[in-house]
């Protein structure tokens, strides 16, 4: 083992984890505020990514007005898929809804591709391809790059919560609705703004993803990392996303880099396993405030 | 003695700051149903003079907490809503209004049980607080603090982890940060003890003097409700059985025996008393 595998590996493992928490704080998001398991956040991924494509290559937008036109489809979507999806749902059963976000993950994939069909797309990479040396080891720029983006973004989701009026009225609500409302927080809004905010997030991980590989029906199964990635962070803790997401992602590069490749793509779901055997709750699962 | 003693309060039995000026808050014969079947409010009028505090007094399952939700406009999230009747506030008729536009509007109710975000930190139910108005601004702020001064060394705690007392507080500073004009509070002693009781009902007397706030609170201690409190009502089974003034309602022989637990004479009541009970409850 050398300092330069090591330093490669790390790097992209880092970029990986980085995407994945993004991917996943928008399941973290819903899960928090409404007590939704959203099984379609693999497919906002799919559909911010061909958003992206389609503003970026189809319409030949600049990239600032494509990433500007994605987020503007992405917070539609999540409002769309609340108002008409979640909230006729208030008050059934928890099987009862995941079932509808399963169909709901069926439906969105399918109409992908009726408008794109199912071979992979090539999109003219708007990160720079170019290498820098680190360490002796020669990196992508554009994996570099994503590792930058995706955590600025994430210390912007996570200062929007620490900090803004809506953030504290978000974790207000999933605190305790009812006391939420008497502050005049409708759990309404909150409600949209999460189902909102996890398809931006979704958007920016789904491009990001796209950027180094392509675009394909397969962004989808990068959505089912998001289980090993929430479990193991805790559900509903926006930091155990972040650290689940690294963990996961380093965990993945460094069996495929020193072991096999093919065996790397189980080890996150190995982890979910041994997690969900050791400690269910999360590495930062919430600690319950009881007062007796 | 008049048991339905709507007349204004006498020269003699008027507490000394009940002159208050015109009602804020007005219920018109409000009748609530829970589910379609439940009537849980049969006919309840209020009101509220502003800048004055009130007591909504009564057992258990009278519907005082009810009465609190339809002002505030909790109803829909359990499943009532009014059925009949109607509520003024500052002269407009807020009877179907959803909650948020109530706090906008200036109504603000402490629910029963305190009620923190436990998970936030005190600083940020002081945040969440201030909603309605934007961001939670200095002032705001080092009123809360001012007023409750054990807060501020609590700021970045867990509010699940504050006792009892300190919760009570940060509930009442919470609602505060959005300027309420009319502040309601739904049994703020509850599982007290009794100096804390004291203590909030403190808060409650100052919240009004200073900033004129006016008050409408839930107490099962009747004792400690009338002391501060300029108008009393007392409620059973739906209905308003009993109001007046503060002083009045003291010295009623009912509210005396039943809520004070006082004997005839002002005697600590005893179980010799207890005959009395059937006789006594005439009101019904």
């Amino acid at each position: 083992m050398n300092v330069e595998t090591l330093t490669t590996l790390t790097v992209y493992g880092l970029a990986d984890g980085a995407v994945l928490a993004l991917a996943a704080l928008g399941f973290v998001l819903i899960y928090k505020a409404t007590q939704v398991i959203n099984f379609a956040q693999g497919e906002f991924l799919l559909i911010g990514g061909y958003t992206f494509y389609a503003a970026f290559v189809l319409f030949g937008l600049p990239t600032t007005v494509a990433v500007l036109f994605g987020v503007v489809v992405a917070v539609a979507l999540g409002v769309v898929v609340e108002r008409f999806v979640l909230r006729p749902l208030v008050g059934e059963s928890a099987i009862s809804v995941i079932m509808v976000t399963v169909g709901l993950a069926a439906v969105l994939r399918g109409v992908m591709q009726l408008i794109f069909g199912v071979q992979a797309r090539q999109m003219p990479a708007v990160l720079p391809a170019g290498t820098v040396e680190v360490l002796g080891a020669r990196l992508p720029l554009n994996r570099l790059l994503v590792l930058v983006v995706a955590a600025v973004v994430l210390i912007a989701f996570a200062l929007f919560f620490r900090r803004s009026r809506h953030g504290v009225a978000m974790r207000a609500v999933a605190d305790d609705q009812q006391a939420a409302l008497t502050m005049g927080i409708s759990a309404r809004r909150v409600f949209a703004m999460s189902w909102a905010l996890a398809a931006v997030s979704a958007l920016v991980a789904g491009v990001l993803l796209a950027d180094i590989t392509a675009v394909t029906p397969d962004l989808v199964s990068f959505g089912l990392l998001v289980f090993p990635v929430v479990i193991l962070g805790g559900l509903d803790s926006v930091a155990g996303t972040i650290v689940g997401g690294i963990i996961i992602g380093l965990s993945e590069q460094f069996v495929s880099g020193f072991y096999d490749p093919g065996f790397a793509q189980i080890v996150p779901f190995i982890l979910l396993v041994v997690i969900l055997m050791v400690r269910p709750y999360g590495l930062f699962g919430q600690v319950r405030i009881e007062r007796v | 003695m008049t048991l339905r003693d709507r007349s204004p309060a006498t020269p003699e039995g008027a507490h000394q700051a009940s002159s208050g000026g015109d009602p804020v808050l007005r219920l018109h014969n409000i009748e609530v149903i829970y589910d379609r079947v439940v009537l849980a409010l049969r006919g309840v009028s209020i009101e509220v003079a502003e800048g004055t505090i009130a007591a909504l007094l009564g057992p258990n399952g009278a519907g005082k907490s009810t009465t609190l939700k339809a002002v505030s406009g909790l109803l829909p999230t359990e499943r009532g809503e009014i059925s009949d009747g109607h509520i003024r506030f500052c002269d407009r008729d807020v009877t179907h209004l959803d909650a948020a536009a109530r706090v906008r509007l200036g109504i603000s109710l402490c629910m029963e049980g305190r009620h923190v975000f436990k998970h936030l930190t005190v600083a940020d139910n002081l945040a969440a607080g201030a909603y309605t108005r934007g961001t939670a601004s200095r002032e705001d702020l080092d009123l809360v603090y001012e007023y409750f001064p054990r807060l501020v060394g609590l700021r970045r705690r867990a509010a699940g982890y504050l006792s009892g007392g300190e919760q009570q507080q940060l509930v009442i500073g919470r609602a505060m940060m959005a300027r309420p004009s009319l502040l309601m509070l739904d049994e703020p002693s509850l599982g007290l003890a009794p100096t804390l009781v004291e203590d909030i009902f403190g808060y409650i007397a100052r919240l009004n003097r200073e900033l004129g706030t006016t008050v409408l609170v839930i107490e099962q201690n009747a004792r400690q409700a009338l002391e501060v409190a300029h108008r009393g009502y007392v409620m059973e089974q739906g209905r308003i059985v009993l109001e007046g003034s503060a002083a009045q309602l003291r010295n009623n022989p009912d509210v005396k025996e039943f809520y004070l637990g006082l004997g005839e004479h002002g005697r600590r009541k005893s179980y010799r008393d207890v005959k009395h009970y059937k006789r006594r409850k005439h009101w019904l």
